[in-house]
């Protein structure tokens, strides 16, 4: 699904990624963990495509194609799918006609007609349901005054609604209580199948009660420097980073 | 519009170019250049006028040849010269009450790529329309489905020889002949506009509509609008304006007058999209409109608009809520682009006692473009417990633009509630990532965030031309962001 090769990266003038090696499989759940700074959040806006980024080295192939080229929307039709840290608000567009405008973008992009509005409806009510969002929540501003578990909700019902190929998620679980924490790992995982990925950018072991990964990788200093299965995030949370660290 | 989705809408927005931009070869009969007493004489012989309107054209010129232009608004233009100008080109064939077979040919193509349909069998239901080109009113449809209503809706020039009680009464009462510059200017040249007049507690069946079209070089559009809300009565009103693209600056010096008598409703709408000039700044219309409403108890006034098109625009429409418990609104969205230059905004001035205003007005400013919004809200002492809101929102993009706020508040009577509101924002480079994360490329994504931040204003239009206007938004926004 998707191949990272000794990725390099900048911003303005500071190298964050230095060598990154990542392979991500479909049907795989990753788990990339690491202190503050690390670059886990840069390694998703890179991904997504970002222009705020500069690739210096390296490649990053989305089912065996370098996607090196490709704008961020063209790289969203083709199934990449980022769960931001901090959504943004657009005032007067309502979740539903911002859900409608992207799943018609990416359908015209793959040579489909628009949705038909029927079914439309019927998934917003199905998705809707999954994430336990309420009807008057879709007709609101997107991202306007809602709270942080309402807007990491809404990342997640987006992102049941374009069903990705690959899905990253940027610390999902933050300024979540336990109760929202519960719905949207719930929610990840009954869209999880053997053809697409995940990969969960997160400080915590928490949300990996929930959300079960096959691989937990360790990025520190712009390098993954450890990579182990799901017991590795347990030592994380025993043992801190500074063990790998030094 | 429920079908009408926005990707339908973008679909028709292939070209960025100015759409309304041709010239159509119309055998028209135009006046030459130049403005005195004798080509005022002519415009009103022309017009078969009686002598009082001759004479109170001619009032009007002598005033304001005694007038200085204004230069107190926040745009920067060369001065028109008057005399460069001619004040009168009518197509040869207008007359609107030929029937359509009679209709020179070129200008029914016209209409067809204005996208205006005059065949009152295949047109938009509920909407009759007075088509002005250049100086004349070329077509009236519906007149006969609104006759059986008492209403009256025609060619302003045709009014004043059919209804000259109510011309004589009414035009000049809202608007006075030296109230401004280009309002004197106006009341001197003025060739033709719309007049309607709804009878009391008639609410009108259909949105009444004027199509306004400079096609002409080297002319200016004056034209005059006058709508008369008898008691109790209701209309809704809409006026469209294109021009083709020229390297001249043109002149466009308009004025509306409302009338709202007591319990009546006036909803006037208007899509400006007059040649904006090009991306460098040349040619352009100059829109320098004076429109204004009377209320008289429980009346109320609603002015929309949409601004996009014009080089440099100075407008302001406005209510005297004189009437007790009046009302008046007014909602914007002027759009400025390339080097586009806008002032515009509203005066609300309460006269009456529990008189209310609302004011909401959205400008977005790209390119190099300058966007002002300048309002006036004036309590005067007698008004007790008059109310108002005003909301005034800039979205920036780019950072060559700007966006300037003016408001006035005139306060004399301790018991008003005058609430003023204003945000400025700029389309951010993470609103465009979130969006194009999710598929939305950023020309969509402009589109989304503008008409997000439009859409109080969206809603007050009527449905026909709330499509339309999302559209126009659209076209004027594209190659914005580079």
């Amino acid at each position: 699904m998707l191949k990272i090769e000794n990725l390099h990266a900048k911003v303005e003038d500071n190298d964050i990624l230095k060598g990154l090696n990542i392979e991500v499989k479909a049907g795989e759940v990753h788990a990339i963990m690491g202190p503050n700074g690390a670059g886990k959040s840069t390694l998703a806006s890179v991904v997504a495509g970002n222009e705020n980024y500069e690739v210096t080295e390296g490649n990053i192939f989305l089912e065996g194609e370098n996607i090196e080229d490709l704008s961020p929307d063209e790289r969203a039709h083709k199934g990449v799918f980022l769960s931001f840290q901090y959504p943004v608000e657009i005032p007067g567009v309502t979740v539903t006609n911002f859900i409608k405008t992207a799943i018609n973008a990416k359908r015209k992009a793959n040579g489909l007609e628009d949705m038909p509005a029927a079914e439309m409806l019927k998934k917003i009510k199905e998705k809707s349901a999954l994430l336990e969002i309420k009807k008057d929540f879709l007709s609101r501003s997107l991202n306007e005054g809602f709270s942080g578990g309402e807007k990491k909700r809404n990342e997640i019902f987006q992102m049941a609604m374009l069903e990705p190929k690959l899905a990253i998620l940027d610390e999902t679980d933050s300024g979540l209580d336990i109760d929202a924490l519960r719905i949207v790992a719930n929610g990840v995982n009954k869209l999880k199948s053997k053809d697409n990925a995940v990969i969960v950018i997160t400080h915590y072991q928490r949300l990996l009660d929930y959300i079960i990964p096959d691989f937990v990788h360790v990025l520190a200093d712009g390098k993954i420097i450890k990579s182990g299965g799901k017991e590795l995030a347990l030592e994380l949370e025993e043992k801190g980073y500074d063990w790998l660290v030094k | 519009m429920s079908k009408y989705t926005e990707d339908d809408l973008r679909e028709e927005l292939k070209t960025q170019e100015y759409e309304y931009g041709f010239y159509t070869y119309l055998d028209a009969e135009t006046f030459p250049k130049g403005l005195n007493e004798d080509v005022i004489r002519a415009i009103s012989l022309k017009k078969e006028e009686p002598e009082w309107m001759t004479e109170w054209r001619l009032d009007a010129f002598r005033k304001w040849e005694a007038m200085e232009e204004p230069e107190w608004a926040n745009v920067r233009y060369e001065k028109p010269n008057f005399q460069d100008i001619s004040y009168y080109s009518a197509p040869k064939q207008a007359d609107p009450n030929k029937s359509l077979d009679d209709v020179d040919p070129e200008l029914l193509e016209m209409y067809k790529k204005l996208g205006i349909s005059v065949d009152e069998q295949k047109k938009l239901q509920n909407v009759a329309v007075d088509i002005v080109v250049d100086s004349v009113s070329v077509a009236t449809t519906f007149k006969k489905t609104l006759n059986e209503k008492g209403i009256i809706f025609c060619p302003i020039s045709e009014a004043i020889k059919e209804h000259p009680e109510l011309v004589k009464k009414y035009m000049g009462s809202v608007v006075p002949k030296t109230d401004n510059f280009y309002a004197a200017l106006n009341s001197a040249v003025f060739t033709d506009g719309s007049f309607c007049y709804i009878p009391k507690g008639v609410t009108c069946p259909m949105e009444l509509s004027t199509y306004f079209r400079i096609n002409e070089g080297g002319t200016g559009q004056f034209e005059r609008t006058l709508v008369i809300a008898d008691e109790g009565s209701f209309v809704s009103y809409l006026e469209g304006c294109t021009a083709p693209s020229r390297d001249e600056n043109q002149l466009h010096a308009a004025v509306v007058e409302l009338v709202a008598m007591d319990d009546a409703e006036i909803k006037y709408s208007t899509v400006q999209n007059w040649f904006p000039g090009d991306k460098n700044g040349k040619g352009g219309v100059y829109n320098f409109v004076t429109k204004r409403a009377v209320c008289e108890t429980n009346a109320k006034v609603s002015w929309t608009q949409v601004e996009t098109g014009s080089a440099v625009t100075w407008k302001y429409p406005s209510c005297i809520l004189k009437g007790d418990n009046s009302t008046g609104e007014f909602y914007s969205i002027a759009v400025t682009n390339n080097y586009q230059q806008a002032d515009t905004g509203t005066k609300m001035i309460h006269l009456g006692k529990n008189t209310k205003s609302t004011i909401i007005s959205k400008g977005i400013s790209a390119g190099h473009s300058h966007n002002s919004y300048r309002g006036l809200v004036k309590v005067n002492a007698k008004a007790e417990n008059a109310r108002n809101f005003s909301q005034c929102d800039s979205l920036l993009m780019g950072d060559l633009c700007g966006a300037h706020t003016f408001p006035y508040i005139e306060v004399k009577n301790k018991s008003a509630q005058i609430e003023h509101e204003a945000t400025t924002s700029k389309i951010g480079e993470d609103q465009l990532f979130y969006c194009n994360q999710r598929g939305i490329d950023t020309e969509k994504a402009i589109a989304l965030i503008v008409n997000g931040f439009s859409k109080d204003v969206l809603n007050k239009l009527p449905m026909e031309f709330a499509v339309e206007a999302q559209k126009l938004l659209e076209i004027s926004l594209e190659g914005s962001v580079g």
